[in-house]
């Protein structure tokens, strides 16, 4: 176990290195970064900030990676937001009591997602193409249920899972600190895990062997329409208001980028959980050093594309190979002098 | 006809990839107003001489001669301008794309800029009209069935080019009919004076319309004649590298038919796959298939597994009717079975040993079941031992073993799953000598323990050696069954190449 720990430490070094380096510019730039204190039994300071705002990219990027792993993208995780922010906003304002409101934009979730797990599965849509057409009409329908306005509501219940804590640390950490240790758990504890990675790898095979490939693409997407839900009530509830228009916008990039920081390959296969947590906790930590830097916000989105671009390109670059290319090069002319 | 000069000749050629002789020392030559045809079993250099006499390819060593005269081809453009026109066994053609365009692309005729739609479409109507095809040139190609298409992009080929037509496997995805349309049209364009280079699987079809074929074995020349004087058998060796009169190295070992024959398959069939066929096999025995390459054997294979849904026929097991539509509801009745493409449909590369051994029986026993890691290293030590994988961990990725230990693994994993009926085909290709003997005699071992076995295999020795019962296929028709003392290298041989209508035992 101690060996496998240290292993497992090994692989996440490029992360935790990065994540450090971030967490020290942060410091410099703002010097009170990691102060933490104690008001009105919350905690306050950047650092719980950053976890606090990542939560629902954390919670995106745990639903993202069992689609990505299994050889899939999903782009309809930030309209899917949307939709059940617009759904529980304006149920609210009808006056639905809140655990039937939560119940049911978790349920339009879980149903966007077999929607998108069915174009997969049965229709073998590409999934970028088939989550493409719930990614355009999902906002479409959020402004449906919304009219086209702004809901905004007043329901205390509902807004506790996005201000609210409990035992000091605000809810949306705890929400997705949970989602997080459910979805290691049951996808380690039971078989899940390994039949993901291995239809990932290879679907045909997957098929050879008994599996039941189809079935387990409609749980995956459906699990992470869930977590797109998931993660708009706790924005909706945040802001106070659903916003068909802007709710989730672009958060589906961050996700998958989350995911592809926390090294789990684009190709499909292996997979972790908690690597992808710790992926959208960089994104995060980014974001908030560069608001509290003073630059404008601008800088961020270039600031991202640019890590998108490095790790992108170091990720082909190993998987054509390349570094034992580099080595095997570097010999020869070492060799020939 | 044969007596004209040749028109497209290479001679001596040689290619290598990385180390590897694809071809060595090959001539090969076709004449005007002939039909070549080059055949080899998978692996044999056919698709490598292709490339090299239309420039996809550089030979290493060699010259190709165009009416006698060396020439250099650059590539598939300069190729075409030189007269040889290509169609590939996956039809190069744009389907949602009319016909008219699907002949024309890449050299529209222009008018002020612009392509000239209605002359594009009256000249396709001409080409066409040669070939007697009637088609709506301005409607999309996908409308027509297979056939057209592959006559459209013969047309294409023989418009551009119109010297030599190179046709790779043309009538693999044909029926018996569109074979007959393709074979006459190919007639006329021989009667035309074009030399055509003709690949294919299907000896038949050979003697029905081919004056000359060449055989590849191994990226050597095998042999070359006209099909006149070469009988059929003597084709079939020359493809196999066997003789008739080589003994075999495996010792056959005669077995007891089983009492009882629990799996029944009767009249089991997909069209444009596998004709009907009947199929009896009991525990304790193994059927040996034997076929050449695209035969029917593989289809076979991927009907009784559920791969591909029959249309046609019933499955039962111990006289109870089943039905099997997918791999899953075949495993969950006790079968499994090794594919002959390992990499694509056999391994889960990224997974370890272990994970990969564990799977079938994993996927059996449902999501929530897990096999414990303890469990998992359980199973994966024992079949390490059993089967002798030649492997430094279980926790290495499955990719990095070799060809036979691949093999093995996936032979675990069904075993694993303590299979009733388990289906092998190609066990022994690509790996090497050790790791066939040791497959060759786990066969063997568990026929021995009751299980019943059906073997698909290119190596006829090898079938001798362990089958009950050998079923032949020929031109996606089980053709015959031998048993007993009949299970001999030549009569294995004899009714692969019988004719059609001839002796099938």
């Amino acid at each position: 176990m101690n060996r496998l720990s240290k292993a497992a430490l090994t692989k996440a070094a490029p992360q935790l290195l990065s994540l450090a380096l971030i967490l020290f510019l942060n410091y410099l730039a703002f010097p009170g970064f990691f102060e933490i204190r104690l008001q009105d039994g919350r905690l306050f300071g950047s650092l719980i900030d950053v976890l606090n705002r990542g939560a629902p990219v954390i919670i995106l990027a745990i639903g993202m990676t069992t689609v990505i792993a299994s050889r899939g993208v999903d782009l309809s995780v930030g309209a899917v937001m949307a939709v059940s922010g617009a759904l529980a906003a304006t149920m609210t304002v009808a006056g639905y009591p809140v655990p039937v409101v939560i119940l049911a934009a978790l349920g339009t979730g879980l149903l966007c997602g077999l929607w998108n797990g069915i174009l997969v599965a049965y229709f073998d849509l590409q999934p970028i193409v088939a989550t493409l057409i719930l990614m355009v009409a999902g906002r479409g329908i959020a402004q449906l249920i919304t009219e086209g306005s702004i809901v905004t509501f007043n329901e205390p219940g509902l807004i506790f899972f996005g201000t609210g804590s409990f035992a000091g640390i605000p809810m949306p950490i705890l929400i997705a600190a949970f989602l997080l240790f459910v979805a290691i758990t049951v996808v380690r504890r039971t078989a899940l895990g390994l039949l993901i990675e291995s239809i990932g790898i290879n679907r045909s095979a997957s098929s050879y062997a008994g599996l039941n490939s189809k079935l387990l693409l409609l749980v995956i997407y459906s699990f992470c329409g869930f977590c797109a839900a998931l993660a708009g009530i706790i924005i909706a509830a945040d802001i106070r208001g659903a916003d068909a228009n802007n709710a989730g916008l672009w958060l589906e990039l961050d996700a998958i980028l989350a995911v592809v920081i926390g090294g789990t390959s684009l190709f499909g296969g292996r997979f972790s959980i908690l690597m992808s947590a710790l992926g959208a906790i960089i994104i995060q930590a980014m974001n908030t050093g560069i608001l509290l830097s003073g630059f404008p916000p601008e800088y961020n989105l270039i600031l991202k594309a640019l890590v998108i671009i490095v790790i992108l390109l170091a990720q082909s670059f190993s998987s054509l190979g390349g570094w034992a290319f580099l080595k095997a090069e570097f010999r020869s002319k070492g060799a020939k002098r | 006809m044969t007596d004209n000069p040749s028109l497209l000749a290479a001679e001596h050629i040689g290619k290598s990839f990385i180390g590897m002789k694809a071809l060595d020392d090959v001539s090969f030559d076709v004449r005007a107003g002939e039909i070549h045809a080059l055949l080899g079993e998978n692996g044999a250099g056919k698709s490598t001489l292709i490339k090299v006499l239309t420039g996809v390819y550089r030979p290493d060593a060699g010259v190709i001669k165009l009416d006698g005269q060396a020439v250099n081809v650059r590539d598939t453009q300069h190729a075409q301008k030189l007269g040889i026109g290509t169609v590939y066994q996956e039809v190069n053609l744009l389907p949602n794309m009319s016909v008219a365009d699907n002949l024309f692309i890449g050299r529209q005729p222009m008018r002020f800029g612009f392509t000239d739609r209605r002359l594009m479409e009256k000249r396709s109507r001409e080409i066409l009209a040669q070939y007697d095809l009637d088609l709506d040139v301005t409607s999309d190609l996908s409308r027509y069935s297979v056939a057209v298409q592959q006559l459209v992009a013969i047309a294409r080929a023989v418009d551009m080019s119109g010297r030599i037509l190179i046709l790779d496997e043309p009538t693999a995805s044909l029926d018996s009919h569109e074979t007959e349309i393709l074979f006459a049209i190919l007639r006329q364009l021989k009667a035309r004076g074009l030399g055509i280079v003709f690949i294919t699987h299907f000896l038949d079809q050979v003697y029905e319309i081919c004056d000359r074929v060449t055989v590849l074995r191994n990226g050597k020349l095998a042999g070359s004649a006209t099909t006149e004087v070469l009988p059929k058998i003597e084709l079939v060796s020359l493809m196999l590298g066997r003789t008739l009169a080589v003994a075999t190295h495996n010792v056959r070992r005669a077995r007891p038919a089983p009492k009882v024959r629990q799996f029944s398959f009767k009249g089991l069939g997909r069209s444009r796959s596998i004709a009907p066929f009947d199929l009896d096999i009991g525990q304790g025995e193994v059927i040996g298939m034997a076929g050449l390459l695209g035969s029917g054997r593989t289809e076979t294979a991927r009907l009784l597994f559920g791969i591909d849904a029959a249309d046609k026929g019933q499955a039962s097991i111990e006289g109870k009717p089943v039905h099997i539509r997918t791999p899953r509801e075949a495993v969950a009745l006790g079968f499994g079975l090794c594919p002959e493409d390992r990499k694509s449909d056999g391994i889960i590369g990224d997974l370890s040993v272990r994970e990969n051994i564990s799977l079938a029986l994993q996927a059996q026993r449902g999501w929530f079941n897990r096999l414990s890691r303890r469990e998992q290293i359980a199973l994966a030590d024992k079949f390490v031992r059993a089967l002798d994988i030649r492997t430094t961990d279980i926790e290495k990725p499955v990719k990095l073993l070799s060809g036979g230990n691949q093999q093995k693994v996936i032979l675990a994993r069904w075993l694993a799953t303590s299979p009733r009926f388990l289906i092998l085909d190609e066990p022994t290709r690509g790996i090497d000598v050790g790791a066939h003997a040791e497959i060759i005699a786990l066969i063997n071992q568990l026929c021995d323990d009751g299980m019943a076995l059906l073997v698909i295999s290119s190596e006829i020795d090898e079938i001798v050696a362990y089958s009950t019962r050998v079923v032949v296929l020929r031109d996606r028709v089980h053709r015959g069954e031998l048993s007993g003392d009949d299970i001999t290298t030549s009569n294995i041989m004899q009714m692969i190449a019988a004719d059609p209508e001839g002796a099938t035992a």
